[in-house]
Order: C-alpha cells, then sequence, then structure tokens
C-alpha cells in the first residue's frame, strides 16, 4: 500500500540533498570540535560554516548562535537560562496558552520556583492580540515568550509588534520559531527578538539538532553543567555532522521558500476547498490568513478526530490529531482548547501539514479518502445522526 | 489489547488464521489520578498503566499488525467511574466491568472499531458466542474453562453487539492459552492475570472512592453515619456507606455475641443496618433492565439457573415476567445469602446464557 506523509509539522523526513553531506560528516568528520589537532580543527571548521548558514538563514549573527539538541532544549535554554540568571526580586513572566509544551512546561518550572507566569488567553482566530501582552505587564515583568508559528493551526502571531513591546518594558523577548523556520521569511532581527528556538527535523534535517539565537548582550547561563563548549552557554561535544545538516538544511529552506511557501499554500488551499466542499459541519479552526502555508486545522463534527487518524493510517495517509500522551493515547489539542473550541469540536478536528514530498494527485487522494472515511464514520455516530 | 496475555493470544490467533488485524488498547484511566492510592513501586500492573500498553505494542510489533492506543479516559469517567461512584453512594455495590462492557466495549469501542472500518471486534473474554440455527438469534454460552467463566459480565449483550464479536478464546482453557501465547512466541505468555476491577488499585474499591471524594472535594464529615440493628438502636458509627456491601463482617468494629453482618446500606440517613447471619437470606428477589439474549423475552415463568455473584454457584429459581417488560421477579427454591442490590443477576440454563439483569 503506498503511504503518504501529511504530518511534516510533527516531523520531516531528511531530505536527499541533507543526506547529501550528512553522510560524509557522519564517515569523515568524527574529531572532536574541541580539540587542538588537526581532526578537531577540521570538525570545528565544519561547525562554524554551519553555524554560518544557519544564521544566515535567519538573519542572525553567526557568534550569537547556540547548537543544541533540538526545539525542545532551545525553548528550556532560552527561558530557563535567562529567567534563573537574572537576580531580580520580584520576576514575572508573560506567555500565551497556546505555546509548545516545551515552553508551557519551563514556564510551569519556574512557577514552582517561584516566578510568576501569565499565559495570556488567545481568541478563536489563534492569533495573540498584543494589547493582551501590554495589560499584562507589570514593573517586574522581565521575559516574555510568544511563539512565532502556531504548531497546530499554523497562524504567525504579531511577534514584531510583541517584540517592540517587550523593549519599551525592558523584558527579553523569546519567540519559538520551530513552526516558522523554512516556512516563512525569518529575519530575528528585523523582528527584534532577543532569543529565538529552531529545530532541524522540521526542516528536512535530522531528530538531535536544533539552535538557539541569544542575541549578543543578552545575559544567559548554561542549564546544565559540563564543558566550556558553545561559549559556556551549552555544555557538551558539539554534534557536528548535525550541525553540518542543519546549516545545509537552513540555507537550502531559505533558497526555496518563495516557491516552496506558494506551492504548499496552493496544495493546502486544494486540500481545504476539497474537504470543505465535500463534506458538510466542518469548517477551518482559526484564521485563515496569515498562516504557515503548509497547514491547515479541520474540525469534523459529529466525529472522532482519532478514528479519523486510524481510518486514515488504515488507508496510508498520515496526518494528526491532539497531542499523544505517554501511552500514545490521543488528547485534545490544548491549542483548540485554549482558542475556546468546545471539547467536542477539539476532539473532532484534524490537522494536517503538507511537505515537500506532497504533490497535487496526493491532495486528490487524500480529499477522497477523507470523504470516505468521514462518511463511513458519520453513517455509524450516534451523535451526529441525533443531531441531523 | 490490554496486553495481557489473553487478549494477546486472540490478535495472534486471528492473525494467524490469515484476518487483516488491527490492535486497539483503550486508555480508560489516567494513571497519575490519585496518586496517593498508588504502591511505592509505582503504577504497573493496572489498567492503562504504561508497562502494560508497552507490552501491547511489543505484541502487535511481533505479530506485524497495525496498533493504536484510544483514548476513551472521558467516556471512561462519565460511563464507569462516576456511575460506579454514584452507586456505592445510592446503597448499592455496583459492577464496573458490566458498565464497562456495556457502555464502553460493546457500545462505544464497538461502533469506533466500525468506524475505522472493522468487521468484528474480536477480545480475550472466556465466553461463547453462537447462533439459534432455526431463529437466527445469536446465543452466549459460558466457556469451556468454568473457572475462567467471564459471561457474569456479559449479560448486557445486544443482538446487534453479538453480531460483530468474536471471542474466540471461549474453546479454551487457561493452561491452554497460556500453551497457545508459548507456541506463538509471544513475549507475555507468562505474564501473570489481571485483578478484576481494573482502575482500582489492590481492589480497594473503598479507598478508590475515598480518593475520589477528596478530589473532588467531598469532606468524610458529608458520608460519615450510623450503624444500627434492625430495631433502629445505634451500635456503633462508620466513615461511609461506601465502605460497606451486604454480607460484610469485616470493618464494623462492633462487639457482640453473636457474628454481625450488613444486611442493607440506607443512603438517605447514611445507616449501615446490621443483624445475624440468617437475616441475610433471601428466596425472592426484583431484576430491573433486564436483557434477554439467548431466547426471546418470557411470556411465562420459566426455571433456570441464577447467579447473582461473579463467584456464586447459579442458583434454581423460577423466573416471572411482571407488568413491566424490563422487571422479572426471581423466586429461588433455596434462600441465597447476601443478595446484594446493584449486583447482577445472570439467569442460565445449563451452559447456555439466558438473559439477565440488575438486582433491584
Amino acid at each position: 500500500m503506498p503511504r503518504f506523509y501529511f504530518d511534516h509539522n510533527a516531523t520531516t523526513p531528511v531530505s536527499p540533498a541533507v543526506l547529501e553531506v550528512l553522510v560524509p560528516a557522519l564517515l569523515e568528520v568524527y574529531g572532536n570540535a574541541s580539540s587542538i589537532h588537526q581532526h578537531g580543527q577540521i570538525a570545528k571548521q565544519k561547525l562554524e560554516i554551519a553555524r554560518r548558514q544557519v544564521a544566515e538563514s535567519l538573519g542572525a549573527d553567526a557568534k550569537d548562535l547556540v547548537f543544541v539538541s533540538g526545539g525542545t532544549e532551545a525553548d528550556n535554554l532560552a527561558i530557563l537560562g535567562t529567567v534563573r540568571a537574572s537576580r531580580a526580586a520580584k520576576k514575572h513572566v508573560v506567555t500565551t496558552a497556546i505555546e509548545h509544551p516545551a515552553v508551557l512546561n519551563p514556564c510551569r518550572q519556574l512557577e514552582r520556583e517561584g516566578v510568576d507566569v501569565s499565559y495570556i488567553r488567545v481568541g478563536s482566530d489563534g492569533v495573540v492580540d498584543p494589547a493582551e501582552i501590554r495589560r499584562a505587564l507589570r514593573p517586574e515583568t522581565m521575559f516574555i515568550s510568544v511563539m512565532h508559528a502556531n504548531n497546530e493551526l499554523g497562524t504567525v502571531q504579531p511577534v514584531k509588534e510583541i517584540a517592540a513591546i517587550a523593549q519599551e518594558a525592558g523584558a527579553l523577548f523569546h519567540s519559538d520559531g520551530v513552526q516558522a523556520a523554512g516556512k516563512i521569511p525569518v529575519d530575528v532581527k528585523a523582528l527584534g527578538v532577543d532569543l529565538y528556538s529552531i529545530s532541524g527535523h522540521k526542516l528536512y534535517s535530522p531528530k538531535g539538532i536544533g539552535a538557539l539565537y541569544v542575541k549578543h548582550g543578552t545575559s544567559l547561563g548554561p542549564i546544565q553543567f559540563g564543558g566550556r563548549h558553545e561559549r559556556e552557554r551549552r555544555p557538551g561535544t558539539e554534534n557536528v555532522p548535525g550541525a553540518v545538516a542543519l546549516g545545509q538544511a537552513a540555507a537550502l529552506a531559505a533558497e526555496d521558500l518563495a516557491e516552496e511557501s506558494l506551492r504548499l499554500a496552493a496544495l493546502r488551499n486544494r486540500l481545504e476547498a476539497g474537504i470543505l466542499d465535500r463534506l458538510p459541519e466542518c469548517g477551518v479552526n482559526g484564521r485563515r490568513t496569515a498562516r504557515t502555508p503548509n497547514t491547515t486545522n479541520i474540525f469534523f463534527d459529529g466525529l472522532e478526530g482519532e478514528a479519523m487518524v486510524i481510518s486514515l493510517d488504515l488507508k496510508g495517509f498520515a496526518v494528526s490529531s491532539g497531542s499523544a500522551c505517554s501511552s500514545g493515547a490521543v488528547e485534545p489539542s490544548h491549542v483548540l482548547l485554549a482558542i475556546g473550541l468546545p471539547r467536542e469540536r477539539a476532539r473532532a478536528s484534524l490537522r494536517f501539514s503538507l511537505g515537500h514530498s506532497n504533490t497535487e494527485e496526493q491532495v486528490d487522494a487524500l480529499i477522497d479518502a477523507v470523504a470516505e472515511s468521514a462518511a463511513h464514520l458519520r453513517k455509524l455516530s450516534p451523535t451526529y445522526t441525533a443531531s441531523v | 489489547m490490554s496486553g495481557g496475555v489473553d487478549s494477546s493470544v486472540v490478535a495472534g490467533m486471528l492473525h494467524r488464521a490469515g484476518h487483516r488485524v488491527v490492535g486497539l488498547t483503550m486508555q480508560l484511566w489516567n494513571q497519575r489520578r490519585l496518586p496517593e492510592l498508588t504502591p511505592s513501586t509505582g503504577p504497573t500492573g493496572r489498567c492503562c498503566s504504561l508497562d502494560d500498553v508497552y507490552d501491547a505494542r511489543f505484541v502487535a510489533q511481533q505479530l506485524g499488525i497495525p496498533y493504536y492506543v484510544i483514548n476513551f479516559e472521558d467516556r471512561f469517567e462519565e460511563q464507569v467511574v462516576k456511575p460506579f461512584v454514584e452507586e456505592y453512594l445510592a446503597g448499592r455495590t455496583p459492577i464496573p466491568c458490566t458498565l464497562c462492557n456495556n457502555f464502553i466495549k460493546f457500545d462505544q469501542f464497538l461502533e469506533m472499531a466500525a468506524g475505522v472500518g472493522a468487521e468484528t471486534i474480536a477480545t480475550g473474554h472466556y465466553a461463547r458466542i453462537g447462533q439459534d440455527e432455526e431463529t437466527g438469534r445469536h446465543q452466549l454460552r459460558t466457556s469451556v474453562d468454568r473457572a475462567k467463566d467471564q459471561t457474569y459480565f456479559l449479560f448486557g449483550l445486544k443482538q446487534e453487539q453479538l453480531a460483530h464479536t468474536q471471542f474466540p478464546l471461549g474453546g479454551f482453557t487457561k493452561p491452554q492459552v497460556r500453551e497457545l501465547a508459548r507456541e506463538l512466541g509471544l513475549p507475555v505468555a507468562e505474564k501473570p492475570d489481571s485483578q478484576e476491577i481494573c482502575f482500582v488499585p489492590n481492589g480497594d474499591y473503598a479507598a478508590f472512592i475515598d480518593g475520589y471524594f477528596r478530589e473532588q472535594g467531598i469532606g468524610p464529615n458529608e458520608t460519615q453515619g450510623e450503624i444500627v440493628d434492625s430495631d433502629g438502636q445505634v451500635l456503633g458509627e462508620h466513615a461511609g456507606v461506601h465502605h460497606f456491601t451486604v454480607g460484610q463482617r469485616r470493618g464494623l468494629r462492633i462487639a457482640a455475641r453473636e457474628p454481625l453482618y450488613v444486611i442493607s446500606t440506607e443512603p438517605a440517613s447514611q445507616r449501615v443496618i446490621v443483624g445475624s447471619n440468617d437475616d441475610l437470606l433471601r428466596a425472592r428477589m426484583t431484576v430491573k433492565e433486564v436483557n434477554w439474549i439467548s431466547i426471546e423475552p418470557i411470556a411465562a415463568p420459566v426455571r433456570a439457573h441464577v447467579r447473582i455473584r461473579n463467584k456464586h454457584q447459579p442458583a434454581p429459581a423460577v423466573i416471572s415476567p411482571t407488568a413491566d417488560p424490563a422487571r422479572v421477579d426471581v423466586h429461588f427454591d433455596e434462600p441465597q445469602r447476601a443478595v446484594t442490590p446493584g449486583q447482577g443477576a445472570v439467569f442460565y440454563s445449563g451452559e447456555l446464557v439466558l438473559g439477565g439483569g440488575w438486582i433491584e
């Protein structure tokens, strides 16, 4: 059975062009980048080339970039590394209810450490209102974190406006750019952020590599302790092959961005239109403008998103619904609940996220499969039958 | 697939027979809730524990079948846990396994399985499904392994549900099932049997209900009451009617000349009524919400063997219809000890399960 992948916001495959640089790096560049000998120097050189590539794709200075293990570590380092480094007696942090757990849970940890955290509610459009951020400010507000693009909805957040508010308030501003990098143009200087997280495996490089942009002069301490790597911000022998792959992936994404985002948006719109035309009682969650081009989140009233995911998987289509809990069962998406969807509708929603491999033929096949699965499930569902 | 040996063998047997098998595990209960009830060794060996999901997934991977964990926590809370607690508070002794079978497994789970394209569900229950050749009616029979028989918990099954259900283990004994597991090379072949009430640690349901109350903010002063004899004389105090079930002797903490047993609980006054063993004997009972499985609803009295607890030896009785088609009167040949409201009453004719309902 052919399998088609529509879950690129969860992770992406390693692209052939990335593999082309990754394999030689794994085979040949095995020196420890901190070693004095030639093996070490070659590794260090590859690491710094990669750092410049990633920096360039984000409009950052290379020395402001810290390689980490992925998006989760980047977010943890940004949040815990700065807030803990502050000696202020009272500390207040502002973030939003639609952040990824990699932001929400370090914030909850800070609460346990005595920091006050405000979680800003977000309206049904899935976009943070900068005025709400401003309203949450206190004299002791020292850190604000708002994601660049939402992983569930694709909605792009007004990061530039919020960065200006943060600057005015004298607070550091972090943005989780894991779902934005490679999908929409990113320029950390133009955005005015102090910290920005990216993850390799969301842009066709392997799992286990990511980066955090830390604007020059930002006070940030390590959250793990060991050697003096990455300017004493992130100890541990550098993952040079990972960095090489991320550098290549970031460069390629920047190069292809304009063209690929148009192609993906066209496919995404075709998918949305196809589903909305064919099926009753469904619609798009969140704002349909200013989204990452590859993402749509659609509710199917009266259906179980979980049953749809299984049904589509058995037909060869990978899509997602909510977030997996530790057993692997699906919980309703906290993002959909946070933007005010009733639990029923949150459970009845599916996320489709497109990528390099998807074609028009695949999208058309997916529309047919969704229509077929939904019709079959609705025929059996007493809740739906009762409502019509 | 619970991760236990029975459902694993079912998956293995059906896969070997050439069926297209999809493994499903229901996530029913969040293990992180009521942590004070969890033994210090951690939440293992209970339903929905990560270890069990790991085992079920391991078996599915070994067989090479698709496998999914589906989230039924909300539904389990609504359809099983809440009614379980409410029944205790209403002075009855509920059977969560039957509630789960009636409202989750053979209802919403069956519906979801059909929704994702399954023709039938198969479970590891010890019972047999057959069909009356003349009428086409689906019938339920006790399992070959009488000690493992689970028909007591299956009296709510409807014809439509039986038509889409298979119990492949009904014709085997437990030792044979373990042998099959070894033969299929399943990693769970030697895993110990699970306990009866999956979400209640150590089978201590009173402690579970106490914990559930704490979670809901209900204090002990709202549940405590008096222990009285049949004349209404106060003999002692108790922490809540949910600590008692009919026929219980332990936990009364009253000194008396002859042994005292719980005769009934009165939720309205929060009183527990105690008496002698003889006071527990009943020859008659009414059974409500009766579901007839293997035969049409009765129009005249029939003789059957009636089981009033899972481990009860079915006792001969006459079952008579009443004006209400969902209710029957049961008259035992010999009085039975501890007829307990809220428990199931299941009617048997030999190995055939005629039907059953709830003791009123």
